[in-house]
């Protein structure tokens, strides 16, 4: 009995009927770095304690020191399937406390780029829910989709995950023809890809049986949770900050806001599969309205902001305002004007929002980040108590939830 | 009928007279204060009240003023009502040497996180919390890292052995 005693079990571990199991921070199953501790009765699960912050990474501190044009790389790594909109959420944060107006084509080039971060956030949920299902075939065929996306990016900003695309005011270049090459070949080939995704898992029986009834929620306790985006919306609440509080034009577009009525797992991927293509018709209607600019118009990729956006190269090496400006931005001297702003955007997830506090320095004196993703994953427990453990992995997947999110 | 920041305004003098003060709108979002003692009433009185109807917290955070005497600590609540399609932001301070808030679990469940991640990083002790521990910080951690007192480290060290980053 002596040489054993270094393993301390808990009180009462060995008299007690349940067994706790530990999902995660590292497992198939998470999907990212977060931990489950479960205690489950056979295959049922009587509880579990959602742990987070395994990769805190104290953005919001940093942030504090970083004035506003360095902070738009640390929003890439919230939520990193969809880094774009993280960073035009940042922009458009910024814009509007500075009160910059940008012109329409930069706010469609905008859309463009969030629609085409969207069906990649939501390409990848969905073909993980196929995968925690059994159905690993779609999940690898729509990998080839996303590299797609990935490839616009890399011709628009010169990255693929973690982006830092577009500046305050704009784009740091225009949209190269390549990359509107690529944008159609994506719009050709996706929607019939899409098609067969959702041939895939939409009606089958497996997938159905495996999905319907499970992690579901009602849109009050929802609501009460904190719920946003196709979460929320999958509980029946037609809430969508694109058209609650439009931002870069979102009002110009026409496109429906697709609800479920369970908040069920079925349900959210339902709505997922029928955002997608509701992203894709944005996008096109996006694209018509850029190729509707002529002249010098068509020209046009950032809005006139000297003190916020970066100086063109061989304007600094000529030109005495343009140097002046260019160590401005770099050496962060730009002070911010005094006060406060909440400013959210639709991120793949929910409602991504930035509340900046901001005293009059050059660096905000605060900035805290609404991760959707980290208030409704304490609805966790809610929605597997009682359940499967099988079925609680497929909520966790169809919950969408991104470490990077989790914790700031 | 439209809400209206105004209307809210109103409804709030009204009911709870002189405890709610330093109203404002900043970028067209109602801002407003009260006593730190009477927060679960404001939000319960912002809730229940029909044509007022905030029955989403949008967030909940901390911020830290170490220049404001007494009121160092401040916790801010972004509430959202879907209908009207309104938001306003309410603050309490609370002071540093006792920075006691009462709990918003009992009306959102939303607020459970919100207020461990404040209370981890600000040290905001929310009484009747079910759960209050750190939640994206070490358990082991003895101070709260978002206070200003709480320094970045110092840009120019140089006493960093690089080795230790692979850049030796």
């Amino acid at each position: 009995m002596e040489q054993h005693s270094h393993i301390a079990l808990p009180k009462g571990s060995i008299e007690k009927t349940t067994t706790t199991l530990n999902i995660g921070p590292t497992h198939p199953a998470t999907h990212g770095v977060f931990q489950n501790i479960m205690e489950v009765d056979g295959e049922r699960v009587v509880s579990t304690e959602q742990t987070v912050g395994y990769i805190h990474r104290a953005f919001e501190k940093l942030a504090e020191r970083r004035p506003l044009y360095q902070i738009t790389p640390i929003t890439d790594r919230l939520n990193y399937c969809s880094s774009p909109i993280n960073n035009m959420g940042w922009h458009i944060t910024c814009e509007r406390f500075l009160k910059v107006e940008l012109p329409k084509r930069v706010d469609y080039l905008r859309v463009i780029i969030m629609e085409l971060a969207r069906i990649s956030d939501h390409l990848i949920c969905n073909s993980i829910v196929g995968v925690d299902t059994g159905a690993y075939t779609g999940f690898l065929y729509v990998m080839q989709y996303r590299e797609l996306i990935y490839e616009i990016y890399e011709e628009v900003c010169g990255s693929r995950l973690t982006t830092n695309i577009g500046r305050i005011g704009g784009f740091e270049r225009n949209f190269t023809n390549t990359a509107f090459t690529k944008l159609e070949k994506f719009l050709n080939e996706y929607p019939k890809v899409l098609r067969e995704f959702e041939n895939l898992f939409a009606r089958n029986r497996i997938f159905m049986e495996r999905t319907q009834g499970t992690g579901g929620i009602s849109a009050q306790r929802a609501m009460n949770y904190g719920f946003t985006g196709p979460n929320l919306r999958a509980a029946g609440v037609d809430y969508d900050v694109r058209v609650q509080q439009p931002y870069s034009s979102y009002q110009d577009f026409d496109f429906k806001v697709p609800v479920g009525t369970t908040g069920d797992n079925y349900d959210r991927f339902l709505v997922r599969n029928a955002e997608m293509y509701e992203s894709i018709s944005i996008i096109k209607q996006a694209y018509q309205k850029v190729q509707s600019f002529k002249g010098a118009e068509a020209e046009v990729y950032h809005a006139d902001v000297p003190a916020y956006y970066l100086p063109k190269k061989e304007d600094v090496y000529t030109k005495m305002e343009a140097l002046i400006w260019h160590f401005k931005i770099i050496m962060g001297e730009i002070d911010l004007p005094k006060g406060q702003i909440y400013s959210a955007v639709e991120g793949g997830n929910g409602e991504l929002g930035f509340y900046l506090v901001s005293d009059g320095g050059r660096t905000p004196f605060r900035l805290h980040f609404r991760r959707p993703c980290f208030i409704y994953y304490q609805a966790f427990e809610e929605l597997i108590k009682g359940g499967m453990l099988s079925d609680a992995v497929v909520t966790m997947s169809s919950l969408n939830l991104i470490a990077g999110e989790l914790d700031a | 009928m439209a809400l209206s920041n105004e209307y809210i305004q109103e409804k709030l003098v009204e009911k709870f007279n002189d405890q709610v003060f330093q109203f404002s709108t900043d970028s067209g979002i109602l801002s407003f204060e009260s006593s730190t003692e009477i927060n679960l009433k404001v939000l319960q009185f912002l809730y229940d009240e029909p044509s007022l109807g905030f029955t989403f917290l949008t967030d909940l955070c901390g911020v830290n003023y170490p220049d404001h005497s007494g009121a160092e600590l401040v916790v801010v609540y972004h509430l959202h009502n879907f209908i009207e399609n309104i938001r306003i932001r309410y603050s309490i301070s609370v002071p540093e040497a006792k920075p006691d808030v009462f709990t918003a679990t009992k009306l959102f469940e939303s607020a459970n996180w919100m207020e461990r991640e404040t209370y981890d990083f600000f040290g905001i002790n929310f009484i009747g919390h079910p759960n209050l521990k750190r939640i994206l910080n070490v358990d082991e951690m003895d101070y709260f890292p978002l206070r200003k007192e709480f320094p970045l480290e110092d840009q120019t060290r140089i006493d960093k052995d690089d080795e230790m980053f692979g850049r030796g």
